[in-house]
């Protein structure tokens, strides 16, 4: 009996946050179709849902299976920069573009699940300060070798070079197709806000299933107690590496939105400063609560830019912002306020993800 | 759980450290431009207020007012916001005055778009932009979706001006590494090159590729060819120990003058003393801060500007714009400036009235781009090609007592 209430309740959370993101769906899209949303706004939906994904994709690694990992950025690279390669060398073989994104969806996401493996390996066996630090130097490795890649095509096949351009010694018809530290020009902008809408929704099943699955709580064993999840027989290095692993797989798929939307991608934007601004959404809406993670992506996303008519203050403005918000949030008077104020008061049953933490 | 929440509020500190630390960058940074930023909001409101009889052409601007290239954006408004008023106060394109916005991108695609689409709910009619190559690929996709009309003053890329909607003012970047070449083998200025460019810039490298052909054609030796990053933009010795020990007589550098400022100063203590030529990107050289102008003594650029010409043009571009920004014009201002006149002069031609919609406004300029023949302070009878591609002939200049000259 008991057992089943429980179930019950992580259901429903789960069908809240699913929920609450197929209601903004449709709330936008009625506007869309009215008319009332304007082009800038338009044109931030997008991003919006690559950041979206991406906080619910670092949560997943620091809320859940309890690891700071300061290189999120190179994960969304390997998905940004081997999707575009695979879209362009698709271009000329699958005339449908929606088959070709797909397949484009694929690759991403499996490289950077692959990449997230492979890095997993050796990184997990740390934890602490030195994961954090370890993870922030394979952020970079991954963007600094991505600067150095020279990729081209002719009639021949590929060419790849380290060096620059030239020494491709391509022929007359070459076409580049990485171009080293300038990157991938020309991918078709085939990004749209319902593929993102829909691939922020096939994120959430994924990872709320999995915190209340037996795998997710044996995750979540290994965050609060280590030493006593290993010894009533905990696979930790399973369980961990099955964690990092989904939780890149997401962001390669943020990455191969992001590069589907804009003509240009250059390996220089996946920086760590990108890096700290996920964990900066994913710290800000709470650790280990996905819903906070999306709204928090969402407000902090939008609002450098709806404060583009405060011109060369917004940066400034936005910085302010975001510590008043840390402040609300972790600040224990602030939480002592909320907590007297809070909704929760008047519905006890509806307790969040974040208590069960 | 104790010990991650400590690690996490240190991991924490240290982002609000870094994010304010960003804030305070931008900050500084508008400290310095808020002379002109205030100039601009005070004729923007005298532009409302004269428009507010009848409707206004609406022209947007892009580029980066904040942030590493905000020199350049900074130029490009101050450059066109001039152009505006002038015209404005001469009774505007066919008698209709026009309205002018300048939005910020930070030299990034992602922001530039962004900066695209608020401009367009501004209800913005044509493009005068973007000031920087990378954000330009990403904007000419959008401009090409809307069918709107676009001219980038200083767009360099090739990318840049794919579509027909596209024109640019400045030289593209390999036709730059083309006259280059060109103009150090046919005046005999060295045999022995180095080239010092920056990979992570497609101006930089876009030059560097056609450069290094153009050269081979003109058996000019390259004695080596060494590259940096924008990461790695603080330390050149290794590259100019490598063209010292080359034995190169000329380091060509198609860089921008923030680290070229540096390469000179870094030659100067290693003792090394080739001669310099480098593209527009060298232009504001002069201008760097705690950098000894002595040491850019005889260096050569390829531009389409110098500020010290005597023609009636440039003195009095140049004259009113020390009074109005108290900074003597860059190329990069020139070139914005241009392209506020090649919009009237296209846009006259074209009979474009306040009235038309984005889409028929591009088409009666894409046409009229063709026959417009403008003179300018970059080019004396520029005119364009269907490929948007400008054609003028390229001016050397030589830096003598502090100043540009121009060569012969």
């Amino acid at each position: 009996m008991k057992a089943k209430m429980k179930c019950n309740k992580s259901t429903l959370s789960s069908m809240i946050t699913i929920g609450m993101v197929v209601a903004a769906y449709v709330i936008i899209e009625i506007l869309m179709k009215a008319g009332l949303v304007s082009s800038m706004l338009k044109g931030l939906l997008v991003p919006v849902c690559v950041y979206v994904l991406l906080a619910v994709s670092l949560n997943l690694t620091v809320g859940i299976l309890g690891e700071l990992s300061l290189g999120h950025a190179g994960f969304m690279c390997v998905g940004a920069f081997t999707s575009a390669f695979a879209t362009k060398c698709l271009a000329e073989v699958i005339p449908s573009k929606g088959l070709c994104f797909f397949i484009a969806i694929v690759i991403g996401a499996a490289f950077a699940a692959l990449f997230g493996f492979l890095i997993g390996i050796p990184v997990l066996r740390l934890n602490g300060d030195y994961l954090a630090i370890v993870t922030l130097a394979f952020g970079e490795i991954i963007k600094n070798l991505m600067n150095v890649i020279y990729l081209g095509k002719d009639s021949t096949g590929f060419h790849l070079s380290f060096k620059d351009s030239m020494s491709l010694g391509m022929g007359v018809d070459g076409v580049m197709l990485i171009n080293g530290p300038q990157g991938i020009s020309g991918t078709p902008n085939v990004s749209n806000f319902t593929i993102a809408f829909i691939l922020i929704v096939l994120s959430l099943l994924i990872i709320l299933n999995l915190i209340h699955s037996r795998d997710g709580r044996a995750i979540m064993a290994i965050r609060d107690n280590r030493i006593a999840a290993e010894s009533v027989g905990i696979n930790i290095t399973k369980y961990k590496l099955m964690a990092f692993t989904i939780s890149a797989a997401i962001a390669g798929v943020a990455g191969v939105l992001y590069s589907h939307n804009l003509a240009i991608l250059q390996a220089k934007d996946f920086n760590y400063n990108m890096s700290i601004l996920v964990l900066v959404f994913v710290v800000l809406g709470g650790i280990g609560n996905m819903r906070g993670s999306i709204v928090a992506a969402v407000i902090l996303t939008l609002l450098p830019e709806l404060l583009r008519g405060l011109s060369s203050y917004r940066m400034l403005i936005y910085a302010i912002v975001l510590i008043v918000i840390m402040l609300f949030n972790w600040a224990p008077k602030a939480i002592e306020f909320r907590k007297k104020h809070s909704l929760k008061n008047m519905l006890p049953k509806k307790a969040s993800v974040k208590e069960e933490q | 759980m104790k010990k991650f929440n400590k690690i996490m509020s240190a991991a924490l500190v240290a982002s609000m450290v870094m994010v304010s630390m960003a804030g305070c960058g931008s900050s500084a940074e508008t400290a310095t431009e808020a002379p002109a930023a205030g100039t601009t909001a005070a004729t923007e409101a005298a532009a409302e207020t004269t428009a507010a009889d009848g409707a206004t052409i609406k022209i947007g601007g892009i580029g980066p007012i904040t942030g590493p290239a905000a020199d350049y954006g900074i130029a490009v408004q101050n450059g066109s916001q001039l152009a505006v008023d002038e015209i404005n106060a001469n009774g505007g394109i066919n008698g209709v005055q026009i309205e002018y916005n300048f939005q910020d991108d930070v030299h990034d695609a992602t922001t530039s778009v962004n900066a695209y689409n608020s401009l367009k709910d501004w209800g913005m009619q044509m493009l005068m932009g973007t000031v920087t190559s990378g954000p330009c690929q990403a904007v000419v996709e959008k401009t090409q979706e809307d069918n709107m009309f676009q001219l980038t003053p200083s767009g360099s890329s090739v990318e840049c001006i794919k579509y027909d909607n596209a024109f640019r003012v400045c030289f593209s970047d390999p036709n730059q590494g083309i006259a280059s070449a060109d103009y150090i083998a046919d005046n005999k200025l060295a045999e022995k090159v180095a080239i010092i460019y920056n990979s992570s810039d497609v101006y930089s490298s876009g030059i560097t590729e056609k450069f290094t052909a153009e050269a081979g054609v003109k058996g000019l030796e390259i004695v080596s060819s060494e590259a940096f990053t924008a990461d790695s933009a603080t330390d050149f010795s290794v590259q100019l120990q490598k063209a010292q020990a080359a034995g190169a007589d000329l380091v060509f550098l198609p860089i921008y003058y923030t680290e070229a400022s540096i390469i000179l100063t870094q030659a100067n203590t290693m003792g090394y003393a080739p001669a310099f030529f480098g593209c527009d990107g060298l232009d504001g050289i002069l201008g760097v801060e705690n950098f000894d102008t002595a040491l850019a003594e005889g260096v050569m650029l390829l531009t389409p500007f110098a500020a010290d010409a005597k023609d009636d043009a440039t003195v009095a571009f140049v004259t009113a714009y020390e009074e109005a920004y108290g900074k003597t014009p860059s190329q990069f201002a020139a070139d914005a400036y241009d392209a506020i006149y090649i919009i009237k002069a296209a846009a006259e031609k074209a009979g474009v009235t306040a009235d038309m919609s984005v889409s028929d406004i591009c088409e009666a300029m894409k046409p009229a781009m063709l026959e417009v023949s403008v003179d300018g302070l970059t080019g004396a009878g520029m005119t364009w090609s269907a490929d948007g591609e400008p054609s003028k002939a390229p001016k050397a200049v030589k830096i003598t007592d502090g100043a540009y000259a121009a060569m012969e």
